[in-house]
């Protein structure tokens, strides 16, 4: 089964945002990036699914800048077979645009399914996969938790609002994966060794500007400092009143 | 801004509530504003009739909910319109003759405004932002008829158990956190949660999702869902970055920790200090005789 898993490096989670002087991105002095933590379930699915057929090959795609290797060699280590970095130092705001550049790699290889995360928890978009889907024609599901594969018939659950709706799908197909679909390994020593001896290509991109022009990144608004009401049960009656009559959410 | 397109949602026949959402948000575009729903389920056949239509109207933007549903649909329309997708967006305006949306980015440690320059502009509005109008639900959407469902066949909905909300929806989130100290004592959050008569959803942190307490479709934060309730009850949840950012655009929020110093505190509304177990069944019976 050959499988290409499209992945993303991102600010960690716990990152504290500052914005740069420019006041449209985000200031990376200092922060630390990683994989994106849907990439993973991403990742893992992919070498699951190639060790239950026995055969193919995971691939890793990403597009970022160089730095991005990094985060290319945390699939290697985890045990994909090989990477491909599609090198850009600017990624455009318009998901669409980065669709293209992805689906124009994917293109020339015939991939039995393409993963990628639910959403990447930096631009949190949700557009690239469905987007690439519908450029190479493909199937799409987007957000499963779960998966079966038989033969070239997969059947996926996915959290909609108020419930879960199961889906048959035809592979070749492409998935976006959500939380809980498995418990991604961490890479052991053996494969951190490994996977700085496997195949890495860089090839440099150009990605275009789209249509979505970012005119500004500013910090949320500040909340008003609020107050502590009181302590243990007592304050109860204190805080029904508030959201009563302050608040008016009750 | 010539018409606008607002894509609906249903589910057994019945228009959901953040259809009305969207047609809110598409009013504040045009005062034109044609509203469709598909007649069956499923993304792919959908799509086809979204884009087909959209392309014979003259639409100056189409208007999608950024729900599980609509941003699967936004971007195969997008992408078949050849344009890309503003997703997420809690504020829409026109300027001049282009749209400006914002977006929460980094799960809303930061607010992203853009410019859509493409004609027509795509957009998926995030639940619960956009309170919608009484002329709103008065909305007759025409039906596109589905020729095919597309290669995706939905087989199955599983309905969640009655009277649970989803979190991403719900108007009131209870959530709970490590200082619940077992899975088993999810049970009194729950208990204030039916307090509030079918209105409100538990959720939950990263902490007790990763501890397998809790599904992951109730986890709230960078890595779960953001959330924008008018009322959030954070119950024995310390506060971490990525879980204050899930949540922190709630209209009031209500923090209660035996940790007076817990980060949770910084951004409350309203904080209670103390044992959760003595306070939480207090309100909800407090709760109860508002509701009673």
């Amino acid at each position: 089964m050959n499988i290409a898993v499209c992945i993303k490096r991102v600010p960690d989670s716990e990152t504290r945002v500052k914005i740069a002087s420019d006041g449209k991105s985000l200031d990376a002095a200092g922060v630390k990036f990683v994989m994106n933590p849907y990439d993973e379930f991403a990742v893992e699915e992919a070498l699951r699914r190639k060790e239950k057929a026995g055969a193919g090959e995971v691939a890793v795609l990403c597009l970022g800048p160089a730095a991005a290797q990094e985060t290319i060699r945390t699939a290697l280590a985890m045990g994909a077979d090989r990477g491909v970095l599609l090198q850009a130092d600017k990624i455009p705001a318009d998901p669409f645009e980065v669709a293209k550049v992805i689906a124009a790699e994917l293109k020339s290889t015939s991939w039995d399914l393409i993963l990628f995360g639910r959403m990447a928890i930096d631009d949190y978009n949700h557009q690239v996969g469905p987007l690439v889907a519908e450029l190479l024609g493909l199937p799409c599901v987007t957000a499963v938790s779960h998966l079966e594969i038989e033969g070239s018939k997969g059947v996926a659950e996915r959290e909609i609002e108020g419930g879960i709706e199961v889906v048959e799908f035809p592979l070749p197909a492409l998935l976006t994966v959500d939380k809980g679909l498995n418990e991604p390994r961490y890479p052991a020593l053996k494969g951190i060794m490994a996977a700085k001896k496997k195949p890495l290509e860089v090839k440099p991109v150009q990605v275009g500007g789209g249509s979505l022009d970012v005119v500004a990144l500013t910090p949320p608004p500040e909340r008003k400092e609020g107050r502590i009401v009181g302590e243990g049960a007592g304050a109860v009656p204190e805080l029904i009143r508030v959201l009563r009559e302050e608040a008016k959410v009750l | 801004m010539s018409k606008v397109l607002a894509v609906l949602e249903q589910r057994d026949g019945t228009l959901r509530k953040v259809s009305f959402e969207v047609v809110t948000a598409a009013r504040r575009l045009s005062s034109e504003v044609d509203a469709v729903v598909c007649s069956s389920p499923g993304a792919e056949g959908c799509a086809t009739a979204v884009a087909e239509r959209a392309k014979s109207g003259g639409y100056g933007a189409v208007v999608f909910a950024a729900t599980a549903t609509g941003r699967d649909l936004a971007p195969r329309v997008a992408a078949k319109l050849g344009v890309g997708v503003a997703a997420d967006v809690t504020d829409l305006t026109v300027e001049g003759d282009a749209i400006v949306a914002t977006r929460p980015v980094y799960a809303g440690k930061a607010m992203q405004k853009v410019r859509v320059l493409s004609k027509p502009a795509v957009v998926s509005v995030r639940p619960n932002v956009f309170t919608p109008d009484a002329q709103a639900s008065q909305v007759k959407p025409e039906t596109l008829s589905v020729a095919s469902p597309g290669r995706v066949v939905v087989r199955e909905i599983k309905a969640a158990p009655a009277g649970m909300l989803d979190v991403a929806e719900a108007q009131i989130i209870i959530s709970g956190g490590r200082g619940l100290k077992d899975p088993a004592n999810f049970k009194v959050l729950e208990e204030l949660a039916k307090a509030f008569g079918g209105r409100a959803a538990v959720g939950a942190s990263r902490a007790v999702v990763d501890a397998g307490w809790r599904a992951h479709a109730d986890q709230v934060g960078q890595t779960g869902k953001t959330v924008s309730p008018s009322l959030y009850i954070a119950v024995g949840i310390s506060g971490a970055i990525q879980h204050l950012a899930g949540m922190r655009t709630a209209k009031v929020i209500v923090a209660i920790n035996k940790d007076k110093d817990a980060p949770i505190f910084k951004v409350a509304d309203y904080g209670v200090v103390g044992d959760l177990f003595e306070i939480v069944p207090k309100l909800t019976e407090e709760i109860r005789k508002l509701h009673g």
